[in-house]
């Protein structure tokens, strides 16, 4: 979870437990501090000039002019399919442009593999993570060249590079000669970075890189990118999360529909005038108007005393039709394993969950899906989890609901192509066929999809993990109404996110984690910033309103 | 839809290069003689070509999960004993041999689905542990002879007859087809089939139950290699020792000269024919003409090899 | 977590199927009425060899993902041409020897080049160059027979200072000199990357086509090794069909038995050797305890079976579901 650093220095909470004091100095040193401080080179280090990219009659990339410098972090902004992705692409080799020329410290260069791009100096960390899971730390650190002689590694010489990568990033406790596969994702996350220091970049581009770190690994990052800086290294640094980029960026890039709209630095503009920029429309509100919450409250869903090995631990929440109750605090405190036990996944649950009034076991996705029950989950990972790419939309839509329209054993293919083209039309989904592959949509069209499946199942308990992970402002705002909507329809929601600005934003009722159970429930106008954060902290708050030390 | 889109959805070009490898064939063997393409000797491709057909229904079941299953020689075996093993029991027997041979089939399939959903061991090495037991139970069984009875009545009519001059066999196989095409196509199982084949994790949060759809494809792998069993028992009118040993590979090469692909989630059932038809043919004509045992083992992987190289290759990366 | 802890975990597969083994061959000794003899150990040596070397060769196919179904058939048509080439004068024998590995590597090479360029299933390219393979060594022995050179094939097949068989000294040496190299150079690092997550390993620029070219012609160098001791085992050549076929399975079986996992990029050869020296000591158990011999292949299979289930008990350990998906 990434709260916002200069909101825990203002208002005056002291330091989470896991920074140093020194720490403390660089995190303030990114605060603005360090803009002035460095003395980052003015002239660019890598330039883009008329940059054009067509893929079929689509123009992905349109004449952009594109300049970052050294020792500066330039952000990119800009919806899903504004051209982002193709941007870093061209830049980092695994695609050449149509038309338009790139330069290198004011030389031509054109590069035919990532390889070449990377013999230059360019490194490239996507959200894509190139780790492969069953090498070790420090062979995955040292894949594409491991020290060698004759051919043959040389290990000692492969630990000690991987030993002092490591210690860049400031993972210590990781040990080289662990198996990947045996890491958490954060720490994956970390090690692909140091991967990438390992190149010796020029220009690291970092894509989404924290969307999948703890905490204390983001503040690893930043202080890592604040050192980096300092190096005279640029930075291009791509991310959805506008606070984040409004601490760490020099300057900002913002593109849509293929063109660089506009170049400026950091402070030029408001977080709303760069939305307005990246969806080419005026807005207003991210978050759809609240309901008053007076209603009668009719429990759809309870948790008694759910427990799960100990990552789950006596948790007992209600939910009511109609409310969406949000699951915060830090991440991996037992929120995604809570969403995994109500639909049945995990198994050893403990404790009793009970639907409209009636116990229920859920034993199995299938079992939670069931009528008795209709539980629905939007799993976090929608490329492996909530959808199958190669398949197309229509038969991924229907997947959980076909036996909707079976009619004497056969289904019946119009009722299913009506309803499916219903939904998209509701969810406004941008495709003009459905029998094409799911994987032709963008990330937030195919968000729409996994959602739009589960409601062809008529379930009434939606659970939606991380929703809005990758995905574009504009979309984000559509899921948010479309939440609103079902709320308002009667259904309950538990809604789980690393952003507490969607908590705010969007829930009735937050429940804040802390190692496996809910630490606090803040209702209503006590669903603040201030709040979030310090029960994910685990701090009490006394009566005046300071913060004591954290409880053990 | 119109028409020609809805038949371009159904016939896909594996199906279509390997109708055209048949005809190919043909072509070249009339070079040869005359026989080849008479219709006599069709029907008769039809009817040898059942017996491998069948088992291919079945096989293409399992592929489209992205499995295998390696215990088809035995289950064939065993299939063809236990026919003839019960029709020696008096009326009685002779009335339930096939549905018996079947229904051991069909238990050796779920053993199969068992390992693979429920223990999650690779389709590979258990299909093969269990081809090895049920070698090993049918060897006890016979005492390592090749057993006294004689088929039923009924298998060898199912075996060499004919109905108005189409074989008997070819039609059970076309009845086979339409019920694996009819469920694959048109019912739900045969939607999850095809998930399962492309992401079992993704189809299993979805609510399906993944397992007991493992369990119904090996079980009909399963059911379908015990009823080719059956029909060979019926045309030899008698089972023999491995008698299904030369079944598999041929079995899996029909397959994926139909168009299946072996990691799962692609394949049709007119191709998985087609597949078996062609390799029938092959091995047929390779045997008239008198080559060569050692020649024709040669031709057959090579023309194997040229036409999985004219199907399109496989896309750059796995991912 | 110290290095050595750390070692023990990422390698405890081949341990096990080393203790498994070494408690069934002690078994085995202690009940055969012939007791400890030099002879019972080279014989028992050289069949179990030849096993292992084809469980070596499936191993380094099977850690890129893929599968060699002509594993067996590349044995025999080595067999077969070391039944023809491998005679007479010491200078023949040399060339005759070379010969077999180079038709052993070359068959490699071919499955290689149409697994890479021609971007084909392994599965498939190697069930068809299987048969081709097959019908080569068919055409060089139509029928068994041939022989091989007498003075190498005793002293391959016998034992040195009365106490080690001289085909365990063959086994070491191909251990030192091919699979050792193999797994600790970069290529050998690139094959476990391949096989353990292609996607990942090519957007590194790991050189996955040259890898698993390198797999799969030592694959095939080793088949051809296996296929020519064969020869000085039986001395002669056989092309039956059958014989290939359940080398190939057995191979397959050892690999899988001694920790290697059929989804690639985990395990190596020392856990198939040992695979193979657990599959083929059940075959002499059967013999010693005197089991009917009715009931061996029974037993053969479901210890089989047993055996690679072995590894599915940690399903059942399993509390998130999920996790038993790839």
């Amino acid at each position: 979870m990434v709260f916002a650093r200069s909101n825990i220095l203002g208002t005056g909470l002291p330091c989470p437990p896991h920074v140093q004091p020194d720490e403390l100095v660089a995190m303030r040193a990114i605060d603005g501090g360090a803009k002035r401080m460095s003395e980052p080179s003015q002239a660019p280090l890598l330039q883009l000039s008329k940059i054009s990219k067509r893929y079929g009659g689509v123009a992905a990339l349109d004449q952009v002019d594109f300049s970052c410098r050294g020792g500066a972090v330039h952000a990119v902004l800009g919806e899903n399919g504004a051209g982002k992705s193709t941007l870093i692409k061209i830049i980092s080799g695994v695609v050449r442009p149509d038309e338009g020329a790139i330069f290198l410290d004011g030389h031509h260069v054109s590069f035919a593999t990532p390889a070449e791009a990377t013999r230059q100096g360019i490194v490239g960390v996507f959200q894509e993570l190139s780790l492969i899971p069953d090498l070790s730390v420090e062979a995955n650190i040292c894949l594409t060249s491991p020290p060698s002689r004759i051919g043959i590694v040389n290990l000692a010489a492969q630990r000690r590079f991987a030993r002092g990568l490591l210690k860049r990033v400031g993972c210590v406790d990781v040990h080289p000669g662990e198996l990947v596969r045996n890491l958490s994702l954060s720490r994956r996350q970390m090690v692909e970075i140091a991967k990438a220091l390992g190149r010796k970049p020029r220009l690291i581009i970092l894509d989404e890189a924290t969307s999948a770190l703890t905490g204390e690994d983001v503040n690893r990052v930043y202080d890592l990118l604040a050192r980096l800086r300092k190096e005279g290294v640029a930075i291009v640094y791509i991310s959805h999360r506008m606070h984040e980029i409004a601490h760490l960026a020099d300057e900002c890039s913002v593109f849509r529909n293929g063109r660089n709209v506009a170049s400026f630095a950091n402070g030029d503009h408001t977080a709303n005038e760069i939305v307005g920029m990246m969806i080419g429309r005026d807005f207003k509100h991210v978050f759809p108007e609240r309901r008053a919450p007076n209603r009668a409250f009719h429990s759809a869903i309870e948790i008694d005393r759910l427990s799960w090995m100990d990552r789950v631990k006596n948790v007992s929440l209600s939910i009511g039709a109609g409310e969406i109750v949000g699951l915060g605090g830090l991440d991996g405190q037992g929120q995604r394993e809570l969403l995994l036990a109500l639909f049945g996944v995990l198994r050893g649950v403990t404790g009793t969950v009970r639907v409209n009034g009636v116990d229920v076991a859920i034993s199995s996705p299938r079992t939670a899906k069931s009528a008795a029950v209709g539980i629905a989950l939007v799993p976090e990972d929608r490329k492996t989890e909530g959808l199958i790419l190669p398949m197309s939309i229509r038969d991924n839509m229907s997947l959980a609901s076909i036996a909707r329209f079976v009619r004497r054993l056969v289904i019946n293919r119009k009722s299913e192509c009506a309803e499916i083209d219903q939904q998209v039309r509701d969810m406004a989904i941008k495709t003009t066929n459905t029998d094409a592959a799911v994987d032709t949509l963008s990330g937030g069209n195919q968000q729409k999809v996994l959602i739009a499946k589960w409601l062809m199942t008529g379930a009434r308990i939606l659970l939606l993990s991380d929703p809005t992970r990758g995905i574009d402002v504009g979309t984000k705002q559509e899921i948010y109404a479309l939440i609103r909507r079902l709320a308002d329809q009667g259904a309950a929601i538990l809604f789980y996110t690393t952003d507490y600005a969607e908590l705010i934003g969007c829930c009735d009722r937050v429940a804040i984690f802390y190692d496996g159970s809910v630490r606090r429930e803040l209702r209503g106008a006590d669903i603040t910033e201030h709040n979030i954060i310090s029960a994910s902290l685990a701090l009490e708050v006394t009566a005046d309103g300071d913060p004591e030390t954290p409880a053990q | 839809m119109t028409l020609l889109a809805a038949l371009r959805r159904k016939v896909d070009r594996p199906s279509l290069i390997a109708s055209g490898a048949v005809v190919m064939l043909l072509l070249i063997g009339s070079l040869y003689s005359s026989n080849f393409v008479s219709p006599t000797y069709l029907l008769q491709q039809l009817q040898i070509g059942a017996f491998l057909g069948v088992i291919t229904v079945g096989l293409l079941m399992v592929v489209l999960l992205g499995h295998v299953d390696l215990s088809i020689p035995w289950v064939v075996t065993m299939g063809g004993m236990m026919a003839t093993a019960a029709g020696g029991f008096g009326q009685g027997g002779v009335a339930l041999a096939i549905p018996f041979a079947l229904l051991c089939g069909l238990f050796v399939g779920v053993i199969n689905g068992i390992g693979v959903a429920f223990l999650r061991i690779p389709s590979m090495i258990f299909t093969l542990g269990v081809n090895a037991v049920v070698q090993g139970l049918v060897l006890l069984y016979t005492g390592g002879f090749a057993p006294q009875d004689r088929a039923t009545a009924l298998m060898h009519w199912l075996a060499v007859g004919a109905v108005f001059g189409v074989p008997s066999a070819a039609l059970v196989w076309l009845l086979l087809l339409f019920v694996a095409a009819f469920v694959l196509r048109l019912t739900p199982l045969g939607r999850y089939i095809f998930a399962i084949g492309n992401r079992e994790r993704a189809t299993y949060l979805s609510g399906v139950d993944t397992r007991m759809i493992l369990i119904f494809c090996f079980a009909a792998s399963g059911m379908c290699s015990a009823l080719s069993g059956v029909l060979l028992a019926g045309y030899s009118n008698m089972a023999y020792q491995a008698m299904g040993d030369p079944y598999l590979l041929p079995a899996f090469a029909g397959v994926v000269l139909g168009g299946a692909n072996v990691l799962g989630g692609r394949g049709t059932v007119a191709g998985a024919a087609i597949g078996g038809l062609l390799v029938t043919i092959l091995l047929s004509m390779l045997s008239v003409t008198q080559v060569p045992d050692a020649d024709r083992r040669i031709i057959y992987g090579i023309i194997i090899l040229v036409m999985m190289l004219i199907y399109g290759r496989e896309a750059r990366i796995h991912v | 977590m110290s290095n050595v802890r750390l070692w023990l975990a990422q390698n405890y597969a081949p341990i096990l199927t080393a203790v498994v083994f070494a408690a069934m061959f002690g078994t085995y000794i202690g009940e055969s009425s012939a007791g400890w003899k030099v002879a019972i150990l080279d014989t028992a040596a050289n069949n179990a060899v030849v096993l292992a070397i084809v469980a070596m060769a499936q191993t380094l196919v099977v850690i890129t993902r893929g599968v060699d179904l002509s594993a067996g058939m590349i044995f025999i048509m080595a067999n077969c041409i070391a039944s023809a080439l491998v005679v007479g004068s010491p200078g023949e024998v040399g060339l005759g020897i070379f010969g077999v590995l180079l038709a052993g590597t070359a068959a490699g090479l071919c499955n290689g080049l149409l697994v890479v360029l021609g971007r084909l299933p392994p599965i498939i390219v190697t069930l068809a160059t299987g048969s081709i393979f097959s019908g080569i060594a068919l055409s060089i022995r139509p029928t068994p027979g041939g022989s091989v050179n007498e003075s190498l094939a005793d002293f391959m097949t016998s034992d040195i200072f009365g106490a080690i068989p001289v085909s365990l000294i063959l086994l070491l040496a191909i251990i030192v000199l091919i699979w050792v190299p193999f797994r600790m150079s970069v290529i050998g690092r690139y094959c476990y990357a391949a096989g353990s997550a292609e996607s990942a390993a090519y957007m590194s620029g790991v050189p996955i086509g040259r890898a698993k070219l390198v797999a799969y012609t030592l694959a095939g160098l080793l088949g051809g090794i296996a296929g020519l001791f064969v020869t000085f085992v039986t001395d002669s050549g056989d092309a039956g069909a059958s014989v290939g076929g359940t080398y190939t399975l057995n191979s397959i079986a050892a690999v899988v038995i001694g920790g290697t996992s059929l989804y690639g990029g985990v395990g190596g050869a020392i856990g198939s050797i040992f695979g193979a020296f657990t599959l083929r000591t059940i075959d002499d158990l059967l013999l010693v305890f005197r089991l009917p011999p009715l009931w061996q292949p029974l037993f053969q299979g479901f210890v089989l079976l047993c055996a690679v289930s072995l590894g599915a008990v940690r399903i059942f350990r399993l509390h998130n579901r999920l996790d038993g998906f790839q």
